[in-house]
């Protein structure tokens, strides 16, 4: 039987990771990383945001693109779930709304990489149904 | 919402609105009383008396951004098919404990989904809380404390994609090892 992994474990992946980090020169400025938020209310996991945040975290590593990609509450885009707002290093935050793993990627390849915009961006100024 | 996974990963994002810094998930497997139990408790702000019996009405939330809350009403209205129930009880300054029952072998009973990522990709989003996850069966307990963790990692920071991996990997063993219902 295979032994199943422990904190023990972890330590010792630990020390390799200790290493690796301090090569990486941006590790302690975020500012400097693409900044994704996947919004992750009721409405955004209901429609399938957990599965974007995952396809994001694992393509971006893939793809050696240097990001962190966290959860945020609700963005108040609840007809345009799941939400995303990408931040690239010195610029205004991006919202893109109705964003699948098919999305995602297109998100990646060609705003991350390229800085090129993408269908789905939901203004700035939108206000909520509500507000209107 | 199909899995139990996304319901505790919505319950818990009401937690930390609330201010929690210390979140435990617990579920209980009891065959014995054909119950399957699921725990969501935090030390967040509380949910004022005049509020705790309207949280379940679908047309009440805290937030201002919109109008509805449908996070309680889905995970109540799927208890309650499997002949279980969602209890609330909660004080102000204190925290909040959600409760629900399912019938262990009931057939709407949700399956329980991916855990192992949802548990760690709260742990590794929101660094500053801290998540403990306990799941029992008859063949055992598994408890994952990220504050174990983080002290494991003696200061690397969690949210490193490989630490991630290795977290999802670690819980979904443990929880193999106790034979969750899946």
């Amino acid at each position: 039987m295979t032994k199943i992994k422990s904190l023990a474990d972890l330590r010792k992946i630990k020390e390799d990771l200790q290493e690796k980090i301090r090569l990486r020169e941006n590790a302690d400025q975020p500012e400097k990383l693409v900044q994704i938020k996947v919004g992750m209310a009721t409405s955004g996991i209901a429609s399938g945001a957990k599965e974007v945040m995952n396809f994001l975290i694992e393509e971006l590593e893939k793809r050696n693109v240097e990001a962190v990609v966290t959860q945020t509450g609700d963005m108040g885009y609840c007809f345009a779930e799941p939400t995303i707002e990408v931040i690239l290093p010195g610029q205004e935050p991006v919202v893109f709304g109705n964003v699948n793993v098919k999305k995602a990627d297109e998100i990646i390849e060609k705003y991350i990489k390229n800085g090129e915009l993408v269908d789905g961006i939901i203004p700035r100024n939108y206000e909520t149904i509500d507000n209107k | 919402m199909k899995e139990l996974s996304l319901h505790i990963l919505d319950i818990v994002n009401n937690s930390i609105t609330a201010g929690a810094s210390l979140i435990q998930v617990t579920i209980r497997e009891e065959e014995e009383s054909d119950s399957y139990f699921l725990l969501v408790t935090d030390n967040g702000k509380g949910i004022p008396m005049d509020m705790l019996d309207k949280v379940v009405d679908p047309f009440v939330t805290s937030r201002s951004t919109r109008k509805v809350g449908l996070g309680l009403p889905l995970l109540k209205q799927n208890a309650e098919r499997t002949g279980g129930f969602l209890h609330i009880e909660s004080v102000v300054g204190e925290g909040t404990t959600v409760t629900c029952r399912f019938e262990l072998k009931n057939f709407d009973r949700p399956a329980i989904g991916d855990i192992s990522g949802v548990i760690s990709m709260l742990t590794c989003s929101f660094t500053d809380i801290d998540f403990i996850y306990s799941h029992s069966t008859k063949h055992g307990n598994y408890v994952f404390n990220s504050r174990e963790v983080k002290s494991a990692l003696d200061g690397v920071p969690v949210t490193d994609p490989s630490i991630r991996k290795f977290l999802i990997e670690m819980i979904d063993e443990n929880l193999t090892e106790i034979k969750i219902n899946r």
